[in-house]
């Protein structure tokens, strides 16, 4: 029965595949300085469909500072950062249409219920066609709909914030510490979103301290370290 | 992106912050209780002198609604930060100032609309006369709105700052200052029954003005303030 919904559910995300091709993520000679320390600098890679990059590094070594460069939150101190060749800084909502970040925080409103939470989220990026029952059926919280945010667990708010993932067309998935607070069913479950994801030619951008495996999936990994 | 899209997210977000107020009412109520509360104290303190009251009552009605919007004003952006909704904001698919503008939407309509339900209770109990009233709450009307489109520029300028209260006041006050004067002046002319015209187009001008610039710079704020 579960495995029948699911297998309807990649034919739903494999309707959006043929949209996705052609895409690349590009950093150029990337630089990174708090408080005058050096926490990266001269850093190159180059990310295209279905590919995943992995960023290791102990605590405080600029993994989540790389994250929300490459979200374009956070300014760079030398170098840029591309979309298809074209800096993200100057591409602004046009690079946000086909990016998601989920940060450290949930962001989820505590005195809202998780399909208000998620009504909103989708009608931040571009809608898909998944709908929101079926993006929370997919992590695993079918029922939940209707419960406040604060009645959450950490690791379900984690899933309601994944969730946001499937609800909107995005290519490129950046992700800190996807697996907080996450049980092991969780992570197996999401390690097998990011699979599909990669598979329909998206892409991924993690930080993670778990070991992250996916299955006919090449992990790209940089590690930063000072 | 279309404008179907764009709109719907404005919508959403619109709703979104309306029914947070709904369910946090303690909080939303704040100010217009402050607002019914320091005008009904001018009495006691002034004392029974209907012709002082008279004469001072736009101008207190006038800082009393400015004094509450500026209490509320750290509260527009605050949670959203905490909670990391900010970044999702920023992160969106769609122009950062229009959703900029839902949420200035939602906050004046939890703090500014609901002072002009009350302004004509308290402008009687502070005994203006009947043909200011209609003046009265068109200048609120007006007025309120701005406070909150210019309030939010500071407000996005300082949710990062942990005590960024007087830095707040300080930027925004100076700011108030010109709806202050042309909205209690209209009050006070109508009062008297000469027309004010001038005054109430002066005010519609600094509403659209602040309605089609405002959002851009409070984006702009929004994302030095999360860098």
């Amino acid at each position: 029965m579960t495995i029948a919904r699911v297998q309807t559910l990649t034919d739903i995300n494999t309707d959006t595949k043929n949209l996705l091709g052609g895409d690349n993520l590009e950093a150029v000679g990337l630089s990174c300085v708090r408080d005058d320390r050096v926490l990266f600098e001269d850093l190159d890679f180059h990310l295209t469909n279905g590919q995943v990059l992995l960023l290791e590094g102990h605590n405080g070594s600029g993994k989540t500072s790389l994250l929300r460069i490459l979200c374009g939150i956070r300014m760079s101190d030398a170098g840029s950062v591309r979309w298809n060749g074209e800096p993200i800084d100057i591409l602004g909502a046009d690079y946000y249409r086909w990016m998601i970040y989920v940060g450290h925080l949930d962001g989820i409103k505590l005195d809202l219920t998780v399909l208000e939470n998620l009504e909103v989220s989708r009608s931040l990026g571009q809608a898909s066609d998944l709908s929101l029952s079926a993006a929370l059926a997919k992590v695993n919280l079918a029922g939940y709909e209707d419960l406040l945010g604060q009645s959450l667990s950490a690791g379900q708010r984690r899933r309601v914030a994944l969730a946001r993932l499937l609800v909107t067309v995005n290519r490129l998935w950046i992700l800190d510490e996807p697996f907080t607070a996450l049980d092991q069913s969780g992570i197996t479950l999401f390690e097998q979103l990011m699979t599909q994801h990669t598979q329909n030619g998206g892409m991924i951008v993690l930080t993670s301290h778990h070991t992250v495996s996916l299955e006919h999936v090449e992990i790209h990994r940089i590690r930063l370290s000072t | 992106m279309s404008d179907h899209s764009l709109s719907t997210a404005f919508y959403f977000l619109l709703k979104r912050d309306l029914t947070l107020s709904i369910r946090r009412r303690a909080e939303a109520v704040n100010p217009l209780l402050f607002f019914v509360i320091v005008i009904t104290l001018f009495p006691l303190g002034v004392g029974a002198r209907p012709q002082l009251l008279q004469a001072i009552a736009p101008g207190v009605i006038w800082v009393a609604a400015l004094l509450a919007t500026m209490l509320s004003l750290d509260s527009m952006f605050r949670s959203d930060f905490e909670d990391g909704s900010l970044e999702q904001l920023l992160l969106s698919a769609h122009p950062v100032s229009v959703l900029v503008l839902a949420k200035v939407g939602a906050h004046w309509l939890v703090t500014g609309a609901p002072l002009m339900l009350v302004a004509p209770l308290l402008a009687a109990l502070l005994g203006l006369p009947s043909q200011g009233m209609l003046t009265l709450l068109i200048t609120l009307l007006l007025g309120t709105p701005v406070l909150s489109l210019i309030g939010a520029i500071g407000v996005a300028l300082t949710v990062g700052l942990r005590r960024g209260g007087i830095i707040l006041s300080l930027l925004v006050l100076p700011l108030y200052v010109p709806i202050l004067i042309f909205a209690s002046n209209a009050v006070e002319l109508a009062a008297t029954g000469i027309s004010v015209t001038p005054q109430l187009s002066l005010l519609a001008a600094l509403l659209a003005l602040a309605l089609t610039l405002a959002p851009l710079p409070t984006a702009a704020a929004l994302r030095i303030s999360l860098s």
